[in-house]
């Protein structure tokens, strides 16, 4: 391979040089990145862990004194708050964006003719910042301007029905009342999610391969019997894509409850996000803060793990 | 592959009807709120309050985007109104080198962790994958602390690292999933031929990774001009991006509440990915796909 005679000194050393660089420049590319990574997130993730076994307040403290952090946060009323509030809206935002998005692309897989323009008026929410989406809802939702004065405008009052349900002076009131203001972030996170939802359902529906449809069809199996035995069995890997992705949104979010209701009336849309934040950094309980990172670290660990450790299983290579 | 459910076209005229009749509702309700938007900026505050918030302006009126672009009072601090527009070029100074850098370092690893394979090759891409699903309350003291450190505190600079930093994960995701499709043949005769690292990556990968670029831009694009928990944390005053400006406005100004600029403020903060979504968005929603389904 090459001329130099392995005896001189010189050229062989600098070629083995040039070689060995040759074989780790691939490495050196990566390494920046890696590095940046192992020191902003685990080097980080292992910061906040150490802060939350020490009495920090306003600024870090680096004195170990065990579990008084978690034991702070666990006897907090409003961390349960939070959590209980996480349990609602993560279980009504999972069930109605994926219900609403399943509906929405199964309608869309009908052979429809303006499926372009339905498409898109269904998806652009997602390019919407959530501060924006909070700041619009929360203008709908104002209960003296807003859908309840335009309900009362459109006669809504005035329907039987909605009397009969109790609904009577339908002051439309959810976003200022402590026991409904987590629904209007429900609201508000299903308008926004749902049409890419949609998205991956039709994705998903797209992609099933159309001869056993053909086949169950000669059966005379009903559409509603395909759908139900046949299709949506199918979408089992697309249902756990969802639910992976919505449920690490839900736990995530923070700017929505930020924008639409600053976490309140009082506490009543307090998140862990939100209590993350206001515990660090306007309470001065840094410690507490951190500790409830590190749940909703461990929340978010148990969901993605097993679902990357077995993504990355299946690949080869 | 588009046959799939196609075939199964419902012949009878009422299901066509109800089907129609449903995807009807729905698209009204999604675009309800556009519609409400941009119907309140342009009236208005007297309007407002007599109106319902459905009824079309009975005078258009410019008024409310203009207070809001440069007039209106961020945040309870500020004494001079100078409106959202610094912040609005704050979000461009700050997304551009966020994006270009990342999407960069992206191309880079992807291209390393699919054609030039190493012992621990996986773990690496899986500790970094792992980074894009972290719950961010986790890193945000330390960064604070950090960028204090680095006298990077409030500053746009230190957005930008911020960004950088945690798209990382994401870029080299997707094109990690696009340079796997490669062929490895192309790369192995390159090699033959004599051809090195960074020639293989510009003159035979980088060609051909438009679409991916596309992709990895807008998503990071999105992403970044979106946030509010890294701008809100890292930024204050005259530095903030514009989510946290918006936020500002809505939600700390006292007194009469100026729902038309709210609403002209939220659309200014919102036009730049709306215009995105609109111009590419073929390419948003596949970004959006392979952001949150991985590959």
């Amino acid at each position: 391979m090459s001329a130099v005679p392995l005896t001189d000194p010189a050229g062989g050393s600098s070629s083995s040089r040039a070689e060995r660089l040759r074989h780790a420049l691939p490495k050196l590319v990566l390494a920046p990145s890696f590095a940046l990574v192992l020191v902003f997130v685990y080097g980080f993730i292992l910061w906040t862990i150490y802060l939350s076994f020490t009495p920090s307040r306003m600024l870090p403290v680096y004195q170990l004194i065990g579990f008084d952090a978690y034991q702070r946060l666990w006897s907090q009323p409003n961390w349960y708050v939070a959590l209980q509030n996480l349990a609602i809206f993560g279980s009504l935002y999972l069930l109605l964006c994926t219900a609403i998005g399943l509906t929405l692309a199964i309608l869309l897989d009908q052979r429809i003719r303006f499926e372009g323009v339905l498409r898109p008026i269904f998806l652009y929410p997602m390019a919407l910042s959530f501060i924006v989406t909070g700041t619009a809802w929360q203008w709908f939702l104002n209960p003296t301007l807003g859908l309840g004065r335009t309900m009362q405008a459109l006669g809504w009052p005035t329907w039987a029905p909605v009397r009969w349900l109790g609904w009577e002076n339908a002051q439309f009131d959810w976003l200022v009342n402590t026991e409904t203001a987590i629904y209007t972030v429900v609201i508000a996170g299903v308008w926004q999610a749902s049409g890419f939802v949609m998205a991956m359902f039709l994705a998903g529906l797209r992609g099933i391969d159309g001869e056993i449809i053909k086949a169950a069809e000669i059966d005379g199996a009903s559409s509603f019997t395909i759908y139900r035995r046949i299709i949506i069995p199918l979408l089992r890997p697309v249902f756990l894509s969802v639910f992976i992705v919505l449920a690490h949104m839900a736990i995530k979010s923070y700017d929505l409850v930020k924008a639409l209701t600053g976490g309140g009336p009082g506490n009543a849309t307090e998140l862990p996000s939100t209590f993350m934040y206001s515990f660090t950094y306007e309470r001065s309980q840094m410690a507490v803060g951190a500790a409830s990172a590190v749940i909703m670290l461990m929340t978010i660990t148990a969901i993605i793990v097993p679902y990357l450790y077995s993504e990355l299983r299946e690949r080869r290579g | 592959m588009s046959s799939s459910v196609g075939s199964m076209r419902p012949r009878n005229i009422t299901s066509r009807i109800v089907i129609y009749g449903l995807l009807a509702i729905f698209a009204a309700m999604f675009l309800l709120p556009l519609f409400v938007m941009v119907v309140t900026s342009l009236k208005s505050l007297d309007e407002l309050r007599n109106g319902t918030m459905l009824a079309l302006p009975q005078e258009v009126t410019f008024e409310a985007w203009h207070k809001a672009w440069s007039e209106a009072r961020i945040g309870v601090g500020s004494v001079n109104g100078d409106g959202i527009r610094g912040f609005f070029w704050n979000s461009f100074r700050m997304v551009v080198p966020a994006v270009i850098i990342s999407t960069m370092l992206g191309a880079l690893n992807g291209y390393v962790l699919t054609k030039w394979r190493f012992a621990g090759h996986k773990l690496i891409f899986g500790l970094m994958l792992f980074a894009c699903f972290i719950p961010f309350q986790i890193v945000l003291i330390p960064m604070a602390r950090l960028l204090g450190i680095m006298g990077l505190a409030n500053s746009t600079a230190g957005l930008v690292l911020v960004h950088v930093v945690y798209g990382l994960g994401f870029t080299t995701l997707f094109f990690r999933n696009f340079y796997e499709a490669f062929p490895d043949e192309l790369v192995k005769a390159a090699q033959i031929d004599g051809a090195g690292f960074f020639q293989i990556f510009w003159r035979i990968l980088l060609p051909s990774s438009g679409p991916i670029i596309v992709v990895t831009v807008i998503y990071q694009f999105t992403n970044i001009w979106n946030d509010f928990l890294f701008g809100v944390s890292f930024s204050s005053g005259d530095q903030a991006p514009i989510t946290v400006a918006l936020n500002n406005l809505v939600n700390s100004s006292t007194g009469v509440k100026e729902y038309n600029v709210h609403m002209a403020a939220a659309m200014i903060a919102a036009l730049p990915t709306l215009l995105v979504y609109v111009v590419a968005g073929r390419y948003f929603v596949r970004g959006l796909m392979a952001g949150a389904v991985k590959g």
